[in-house]
């Protein structure tokens, strides 16, 4: 198990170097001036330039620039804003935990109830419901999300004043940053009616986001699991004399989620993608918003920090849906 | 009984490929429907300029936020209504059928060849070539979708031929990646190994005989290409990263609207059902060519 | 009184309006502790026929009969519940490919020990020493440490005696051997069957054997029968089988014998496969391929009568080996 640990870790390595390779490499292709671009100023006088320029390493070889820059990256040093002029990283770290939220439930979300209803599906192959899972997941597969936003949006909170249409909580509340979780944060604050707040503010988005994941992961599990129900080990389950229900609990549920779980671990790319759109959609205070509002600001050190973190958290979820896929498949762990 | 027999009486006769292709296509009625939807989308976008009742940026400053004909207060001329400008929502919706098509057709194009080119290189010479497109590819996934987009979008900056680009570097890791295994799988077939015994230099090799005998997984993968096209232009549209206004794109006429969600819904609903329905007869489609075009799924799923 | 009894089985596929009969008025009996061999063609039924009796055949296809009575049990007419407490405990089946038989996910012993589980409620030690006695008895070398390995980590041949001690686990009455050996290299096959011989007869079970390969249990089997798409067309004691053998497809089996030996998978005395779904004739389900066909054959279907199913039979009383 941990040698198959580390050969799964020899291979993301590469990958690894080739983001931190682009996200060096973004800064510079920007047409412009580097210093300028950074700078985020024209016409600078010339003294002031050359002296930027080596302050900031920029006169130096590209070789000697990347490991610069390497070796800020391994100290958590993600540069400097243009427009707040606050370091990224701590700007990162107020806004991310917001994102995880929104992606975990969302994920969440989409798993509880994709999940079972492909299951369903699966079993039930050919009833009402199995062409109802089907339709509403290929709709679902196909849906705008940013559009799918704007029409909850309209409906619940505009037309039946259900939900709020923006932002994480009440501006009422004011709660002290523990988790960064607010719905953990909320809870903890123990004011009245916080929890709620932030629980009615995560629906919409959650649905959104998580409308996707939930359409791919309902349609997988269903193929998934009619494909095992034709294997013959299945057929040896029912020939052992065992329930109907042991038979898919116990024999058919395991290896039909094996499949499901890469599905699942590839949708969190999915997921940072929709994000984007989602957190502009409901002004949600996170990285995705925070990106796309640093790319009509050109604020490129941000956008480099968001490109990069962003990679690295779908090159780490899918490093560790890799082994897990390993843990639950004992064929895959021992294959060289 | 008698019907059985008659049919094993019948001397079997081979339908022609594309036949049995309808036949097994067809079969699938969603498939159908979804078929004449997206032909008549094609139509509109081709057509646009003779079927589009009114000019698609011709602001009606006397009409603004006209509501849909059949709602209290619509006008026949103005189908849909009108948008914040007075421009005519169909016009609008038509004339974007255009500009989506042609992106996501173009995106489709311009990542399916090189993907299929990087591929096949990479079947035939898994040890140095092979390796390095790999990787890079590898890279490229680890930006998903839109992400990479927005990274392009930043060093290209927002526009039509800047989108389709996007879109196309996003989707080349797919296509490669499965012209890589579909080659990889057919290169130690008898077949190949008969026609380089036979002399066939390696570009024949991977282009006419190789290649032909993978299309199957890369068509059907190409429609989903073509449909998520669709969608991220919208999106990068929505954005304000992709075709800028006043082009009556689909997500360009979505991220104008937001601000009248509660004024005029219509404004939202419709370039959101256009774009749906649209991806919507386009998966439906690849649904229907998938289980067509893959003889292993047939009749199975 | 026999231990299993089936009379005109009937199992269809296929629409209502155009049905498949797979098995198509099927009568058989085994005793207990009797060994009987079936035969025929891939296609005949001789599968289906056993997922029928286990309860495995799925709608839409279709399973009747008169009777199917098994150890006092009228199988059809028990509610799935009791019927699940036969199947697996008192009928056992092992199939043809192992390695896709058993869960990849599970191990060996896990596989074992669920029947035990399940039939006989055993538990703790009693149920690890079953689990390790059932292994030592498929001859498993290393029993112990087999118990925790999965089946990719096991050769074909040690599968299958898996199976095997998975069908054998709850002392079965009666089991079912479907092509357990068609997968497997001819040496590791001889051995296959010496093992559920001597289990056979050690445990005296009654043991259905199944084949399309007559040569396989020529020296086991005490009585074959024979089946051609989907219904008995001979029953015989082995010895008069094989010296008189009294329907033409039975022949074309024997005659096959030598060429099956060298992994042919046609049979050359018999041009043509078993029919399938459209092409079921109206006489004599062999008349396309048989080489004694007359005008009779192809208008009506013959009975089984006296053990064959066929209007000319070969080798009639007291003549010697038929060509
Ligand atoms: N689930 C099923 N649906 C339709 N036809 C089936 C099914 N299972 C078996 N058959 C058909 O029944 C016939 C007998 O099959 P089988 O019993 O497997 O033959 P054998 O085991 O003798 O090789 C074959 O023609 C087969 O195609
Ligand atoms: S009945 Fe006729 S066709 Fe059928 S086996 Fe006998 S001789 Fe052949
Ligand atoms: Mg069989």
């Amino acid at each position: 198990m941990f040698s198959f640990i580390l050969r799964k870790l020899a291979t993301v390595i590469p990958t690894f170097i080739g983001i931190t390779l682009v996200a060096f490499a973004l800064i510079r292709m920007i047409p412009g001036d580097p210093i300028e671009v950074m700078v985020g100023e024209r016409k600078l006088d010339p003294v002031m330039h050359a002296a930027a320029m080596q302050r900031l390493g920029l006169d130096q070889p590209l070789h000697i620039q990347y490991f610069r820059y390497v070796k800020d990256l391994a100290q958590g040093d993600l540069g400097i804003s243009l427009v707040t002029r606050e370091p990224v990283t701590k700007e990162f770290l107020t806004l991310f935990p917001a994102t995880v939220e929104l992606a975990i439930c969302a994920l969440l979300f989409a798993v509880l109830v994709g999940l079972p209803a492909g299951m369903i599906a699966g079993l039930k192959r050919g009833s009402v419901f199995d062409h109802g899972v089907m339709g509403v997941s290929m709709t679902g597969f196909s849906m705008p999300i940013f559009w799918w936003g704007l029409i909850l949006i309209m409906y619940f909170s505009v037309t039946l004043g259900w939900t709020p249409v923006s932002g994480r909580i009440d501006i009422e509340f004011d709660i002290a940053q523990r988790t960064g979780f607010l719905l953990i944060d909320s809870w903890l604050s123990g004011e009245e009616g916080a929890f709620k707040s932030a629980a009615m503010h995560l629906i919409l988005p959650t649905i959104v986001l998580g409308t996707i994941p939930l359409a791919v992961i309902a349609r997988m599990t269903r193929s998934s699991m009619l494909e095992v129900l034709r294997e013959d080990y299945i057929r040896t389950a029912r020939a052992k004399g065992l329930a109907p229900t042991r038979v898919v609990v116990v024999h058919a549920l395991r290896n039909a989620l094996i499949p499901v779980i890469t599905v699942i671990g590839l949708q969190v790319g999915s997921l940072l993608g929709g994000a984007v759109l989602t957190e502009t959609i409901y002004s949600w205070p996170g990285i995705g918003k925070w990106l796309v509002d640093s790319i009509s600001r050109r604020d490129y050190p941000v956008v480099q920090a968001g490109i990069l973190v962003s990679a690295t958290i779908f090159i780490v979820v899918n490093l560790f849906v890799d082994i897990l896929y390993g843990v639950v498949n004992p064929r895959i762990r021992s294959a060289k | 009984m008698t019907t059985q027999v008659q049919i094993a009486d019948v001397v079997p006769s081979y339908p022609s490929p594309l036949k049995e292709f309808w036949q097994s296509f067809s079969h699938n009625k969603g498939a159908v429907v979804a078929l004449f939807i997206f032909l008549s989308v094609i139509f509109c976008g081709v057509f646009a300029g003779w079927i589009a009742p009114h000019d698609p940026v011709e602001q009606y400053r006397d009409h603004m936020l006209t509501p849909p004909s059949w709602a209290g207060g619509g006008m026949s001329t103005y189908l849909l209504g009108t948008d914040e400008l007075g421009r005519d929502i169909l016009s609008r919706l038509i004339h974007g059928a255009r500009i989506s098509l042609f992106i996501a057709f173009m995106s489709v194009l311009m990542s399916l060849i090189p993907g299929m080119v990087l591929g096949l290189l990479a079947a035939f010479f898994p040890k140095g070539a092979g390796t390095v497109i790999m990787r890079v590819m590898d890279v490229m996934l680890a930006l998903p979708g839109i992400l990479l987009a927005i990274c392009i979008i930043t060093i290209l900056g927002p526009g039509l031929i800047n989108t389709m680009i996007a879109i196309a570097i996003g989707t080349l890791p797919s296509y490669t990646r499965l012209t890589r295994a579909a080659a990889m799988a057919e290169i130690n077939k008898e077949y190949v190994t008969a026609s380089r015994v036979a002399g066939a230099g390696a570009l024949r090799l991977m282009f006419l005989t190789v290649l032909p005998n993978c299309m199957a997984p890369i068509i059907v993968n190409a429609t989903l290409g073509f449909s998520s096209a669709i969608l991220e232009t919208a999106a990068l549209g929505f954005l304000g990263l992709g075709v800028q206004p006043p082009t009556p794109e689909w997500g360009t006429m979505l991220s104008a609207a937001r601000d009248y969600i509660e004024r005029a819904p219509w404004v939202v609903t419709m370039p959101g059902v256009t774009i749906l329905v649209t991806v919507l007869s386009i998966n439906l489609m690849g649904d229907g060519l998938r289980d067509a075009l893959d003889p292993k799924l047939k009749r199975a799923a | 009184m026999s231990l299993l009894k089936i009379r005109n089985l009937r199992v269809e596929f296929g629409s209502l309006a155009h049905p498949f009969p797979a098995v198509d008025g099927l009568d058989f009996d085994i005793d207990r502790g009797e060994l009987v061999g079936i035969v025929g063609e891939s296609g005949s039924g001789k599968s289906v026929t056993m997922m029928a009796l286990m309860g495995l055949i799925d709608a839409p296809g279709r399973v009747t009969a008169d009777e199917l009575v098994f150890d006092g049990h009228d199988l059809l007419k028990l509610k799935p519940a009791q019927r699940r407490k036969i199947v697996g405990k008192d009928i056992s089946m092992i199939f043809q490919d192992a390695l896709t038989s058993l869960n990849p996910s599970y191990t060996v012993g896990f596989q074992i020990k669920e029947s035990l589980k399940v039939h006989m409620g055993l538990r703790g030690a009693a149920l690890e020493k079953r689990a390790l006695e059932l292994l030592e008895l498929v001859e498993i070398p290393a029993a112990k440490s087999r118990l925790g390995a999965y089946p990719h980590q096991l050769s074909g041949g040690m599968n299958q005696r898996v199976m095997i001690a998975v069908a054998i686990a709850c002392n079965p009455k009666l089991l079912i051997a479907d092509e357990p050996t068609t997968a497997l290299d001819v040496t590791i096959q001889a051995q296959i069957m010496d093992l559920l011989e001597r289990l056979q007869k050690e445990h005296n079970m009654g043991l259905i054997m199944i084949t399309h390969d007559l040569a396989v249990i020529a020296e086991m089997a005490k009585r074959i029968c024979v089946m051609y798409a989907g219904q008995v067309v001979e029953q015989a004691p082995v010895a008069d089988l094989f010296r008189a053998p009294r329907h033409p497809y039975t022949q074309a089996l024997l005659e096959a014998i030598p060429e099956h030996s060298k992994g042919a998978r046609r049979l050359s005395a018999l041009p043509g496969i078993v029919p399938g779904h459209y092409d079921r004739p109206k006489g004599c389900l062999l008349s396309p391929r048989c080489r004694y066909a007359q005008d009779k054959c192809s208008q009506e279907r013959p009975a089984l009568l006296d053990g064959v199913r066929c209007y000319y039979p070969l080798n009639a009383e007291g003549e010697s080996t038929h060509g």
